[in-house]
């Protein structure tokens, strides 16, 4: 085992993780950082988001309103001071990126330019053509270069928070390309892994995409906040998965029935105009606009495409010389993976599995109820996202929250002694564990594939787009026999070199036990708001469920739900009005 | 068209064999399966042993670079049923050595990435109070394509100079150190040039424009090293006769 230490170890090279590297670099020039990434840090999957990042800007436009936006958009489960908090912090974080080279795209004037976004009511969307993450990554992967204080383990996969005195110390990491195992101890760790859409079948998310931090943390003690909502974007190309961006509703495109009907102005959506009006039709919320999807399908007025119901995003009206300037991605999409050009031919579209609005519980500063842990971006619940995250939003969201936790983390550590000797000797435990576990088991019977498969359609069947009781009660116990299951997994690979087969392994039990908190979460929460809607509980109740849940891990290994009330501090709940 | 097709896949496992060797695998052939998907039906039901990078199957995150058929390809972007009826050849890309299976070792680019320096250089800071840098569309497009490299190696790969010559900076760090000497917003041009007037930089190159060829983004790192090399030459040439005044 190699040992290294720090004083900082942050999990996942990210927006939210490069981010905070620079913040603490920043912050505090002695300390040591460590950027620990199972990928090579501008391969994470911040590179794939697409249509643009949310910071007031305009001068017809406020912080409340994009605030009140946000709120209603989450329907009031978002913790109000720190929407505030992020709206008032998110143009500097822009405008920081800016200044750091990311290639914003600009008015003739050379100012920045932004679009309208589904949900907000004002046109507040910072993009970089419809490759906002791609450069927004690479813009800060490429500024981080810069601090050497910032020490990168580049393909290392985190296996295990070292907990010790009831602190956070550090991790131990399989680094692929020698598998080896590496303890690497620190004064604070900060996890920004992302999301967890594969343990959906379809989804946008990369393939690194498993939970990995949300489960380091919850095994080790920390709770998984609001994990029953689950993000549909409503546009994915069938098969692959691959996001069409909301931009292209922004820029003016139409979703229509197989009748080539506008279909959402049956929805309580508005009334269908030429052009693109905020806050309405196709510039609705997320969660809106998938429900809308599955009812349509009920009516018998979705198209049948080869891979299931689709219905039809037109842009072909926005002309080429839109869809070639605003949208090009769109269409390099289109071209290669569906094999039809937008500018010609409708885009057969269905909703995706795309973002997770749960994630590890922190403060507004990203702190963990575990003292020395700290989380940010996708991986984190701060909540500013609520029960539906408006599109545009989670860029911002990396970036403020990934800076925060960064300078929370780095002044947590400037006053931590060392970590302790005895972290060490968890290390030497897990790295039997896996040695004993995982690398030189020969007995397994069940297959990798199969039980993720199975687990997959578990997930869609039960806490997709609408859930009840019924369902989700099946699943959880479906879910339990396959946590038995695992225990029997076959590897075939006992090689140490790049053994992507025990990452595999790994990954999958970690989705497992992030989707039994999306199970049991959404099993307790006996009522419908945003993308958690419950067939059996159709309407939202605030009198029992104006409550984050917390999902906790038992000792015997099962999930216990708490709840923790939603701050309020100047919007009360009220009703969430779209097309008016 | 045959429902099936063979793939030749290169193994190489250092702890086994000492060098590498083909396996062949049978895999659907579906319209819309691109090599990855083939390569992930083994994965996943023939052969968990086989290793390979990859992870957003949109072209974008630049993992899933391999070798197919003799040419550099994100294997995300390249349809199987161009190959059809098959066999299929699928390599690690050329120039790096190799891991493991289809896994290369890149530490190298990742090094010389670095030495670039991308990012903006500035002789002075402008408070975040004071906003943005104006920079026109006209300003942006100056660098755009530049900026689009996702760091997939493909250029490498084709690049004849890299592969007899490693010291040699190479097609995308060389066009990333022009994404930032073309924007408005830096200042470090100068500097970036005693590394890249090197005989390891853009005098390396022949001219030869196979990156721009393999190029999956269209960057056109060709085009960045010439610009460049005309850049270099006529700055050479001022100094002698400015010696102060060349930039």
């Amino acid at each position: 085992m190699i040992t290294s230490s720090h004083d900082v170890v942050l999990v996942g090279g990210g927006a939210a993780g490069l981010r905070a590297a620079i913040a603490i670099a920043q912050s505090d020039p002695r300390l040591s950082i460590a950027v620990v990434s199972k990928v090579y840090p501008m391969r994470s999957h911040t590179v794939s988001a697409e249509g643009g990042a949310a910071a007031v800007v305009r001068p017809d436009d406020s912080f409340d309103e994009h605030a009140y936006d946000t709120i209603s958009g989450g329907d009031w489960l978002c913790d109000q001071d720190a929407v505030e908090a992020f709206v008032h912090e998110a143009p500097e974080e822009m405008l920081r990126l800016e200044h750091w080279g990311c290639p914003w795209s600009r008015e003739p004037d050379g100012h920045i330019a932004v679009r309208p976004f589904g949900g907000m009511k004002k046109m507040r969307t910072w993009f970089a053509a419809d490759k906002t993450g791609f450069h927004l990554l690479h813009t800060l992967f490429q500024t981080s270069l810069k601090y050497t204080r910032v020490v990168r383990y580049d393909e290392c996969f985190v296996t295990k928070l070292l907990v010790e005195e009831g602190r956070a110390q550090g991790v131990v990491a399989i680094e692929l390309m020698s598998g080896q195992v590496r303890a690497i101890t620190a004064k604070a760790v900060l996890l920004c892994t992302g999301g967890c859409g594969r343990v959906f079948p379809f989804t946008t998310n990369a393939n690194i995409k498993n939970g990995d931090g949300m489960a380091l943390a919850y095994r080790a003690g920390a709770p998984l906040k609001d994990m029953e909502f689950v993000q549909y974007h409503p546009t994915g190309l069938p098969f692959t998965g691959i996001l069409i961006t909301e931009a292209a509703r922004a820029e003016g495109g139409w979703l229509l029935n197989k009748d080539g009907y506008r279909y959402l102005q049956d929805y309580n959506l508005g009334t269908p105009q030429p052009h693109p009006v905020l806050r309405s039709m196709e510039l609705g919320p997320r969660d809106r606009l998938s429900q809308a999807f599955v009812k349509e399908m009920e009516k018998g007025r979705t198209i049948e495409g080869p891979y299931g119901p689709v219905v039809h995003l037109d842009i072909r009206h926005l002309g080429e010389k839109v869809i070639k300037t605003k949208l090009p991605f769109v269409r390099e999409l289109c071209l290669k993976y569906q094999n039809i050009d937008p500018i010609t031919e409708m885009i057969p579209v269905r909703p995706v599995v795309h973002y997770m609005m749960g994630g590890v519980h922190t403060d507004i500063n990203g702190a963990t109820p575990l003292p020395g842990l700290y989380a940010a971006g996708e991986a984190a619940c701060v909540s500013i996202n609520g029960a539906n995250r408006l599109g545009s939003n989670s860029l911002s969201e990396c970036l403020v929250f990934g800076a925060r936790a960064g300078r929370a983390a780095a002044a947590f550590a400037a006053n931590q002694p060392e970590a302790l000797s005895a972290v060490l000797a968890q290390a030497a435990d897990e790295q039997r564990r896996l040695e004993r576990e995982l690398l030189h088991k020969t007995d397994g019977r069940e297959r990798i594939a199969v039980l993720r498969e199975e687990m997959q359609q578990i997930m869609e069947g039960s806490a997709g787009i609408y859930r009840s009781g019924a369902t989700l009660t099946e699943a959880a116990r479906k879910l339990r026999q396959l946590q038995e299951r695992f225990r029997n997994i076959a590897l075939h690979d006992h090689s140490r070199t790049f053994n992507t087969e025990l990452i595999a392994a790994l990954e999958l039990s970690y989705m497992l036990d992030v989707a039994e908190t999306i199970v049991q979460s959404a099993l307790r929460r006996e009522e419908s708001r945003g993308a958690h809607q419950r067939t059996d509980f159709p309407a939202r109740d605030d009198q029992r469920y104006l409550a984050h849940s917390l999902a906790y891990r038992n000792a015997d290994g099962s999930c216990r739900i708490e709840y923790l009330p939603v701050t309020i501090t100047r919007w009360p709940p009220g009703e969430r009005v779209y097309g008016k | 068209m045959s429902d099936t097709i063979t793939l030749h896949v290169a193994r190489y496992r250092p702890e086994v064999e000492t060098e590498p060797t083909f396996q062949e695998y049978q895999t659907p052939c579906r319209k819309d399966w691109v090599v990855l998907d083939a390569l992930n039906y083994i994965k996943d039901k023939v052969d968990g042993t086989l290793s390979y990078r990859w992870s957003c199957r949109m072209g974008i995150c630049g993992s899933c670079g391999m070798t197919v058929n003799g040419e550099p390809k994100l294997t995300c972007a390249t349809f199987l049923t161009d190959y059809a009826p098959g066999p299929v050849r699928v390599e690690p890309l050329r120039n790096f050595p190799i891991v493991r299976d289809l896994v290369i070792e890149m530490s190298d680019f990742m090094r010389k990435l670095v030495q670039v320096k991308p990012w903006i250089i500035r002789a002075d800071e402008k408070p975040l109070s004071e906003g943005e840098y104006l920079q026109t569309p006209e300003e942006l497009d100056e660098y755009k394509q530049f900026s689009m490299c996702i760091n997939c190696m493909l250029c490498y790969a084709a690049c004849p100079v890299y592969g007899l010559e490693p010291h040699f900076i190479g097609p995308a760090a060389i066009a990333l150190a022009q994404r930032y000497n073309l924007d408005s917003r830096d200042q470090g041009a100068r500097e970036r040039m005693d590394l890249l007037s090197d005989h390891t930089g853009i005098w390396g190159c022949t001219f030869v424009g196979e990156c721009t060829k393999a190029c999956p983004k269209s960057v056109d790192p060709a085009a960045a090293i010439q610009r460049y090399k005309l850049k270099a030459a006529l700055s050479w040439f001022k100094s002698f006769l400015l010696p102060r005044g060349a930039s």
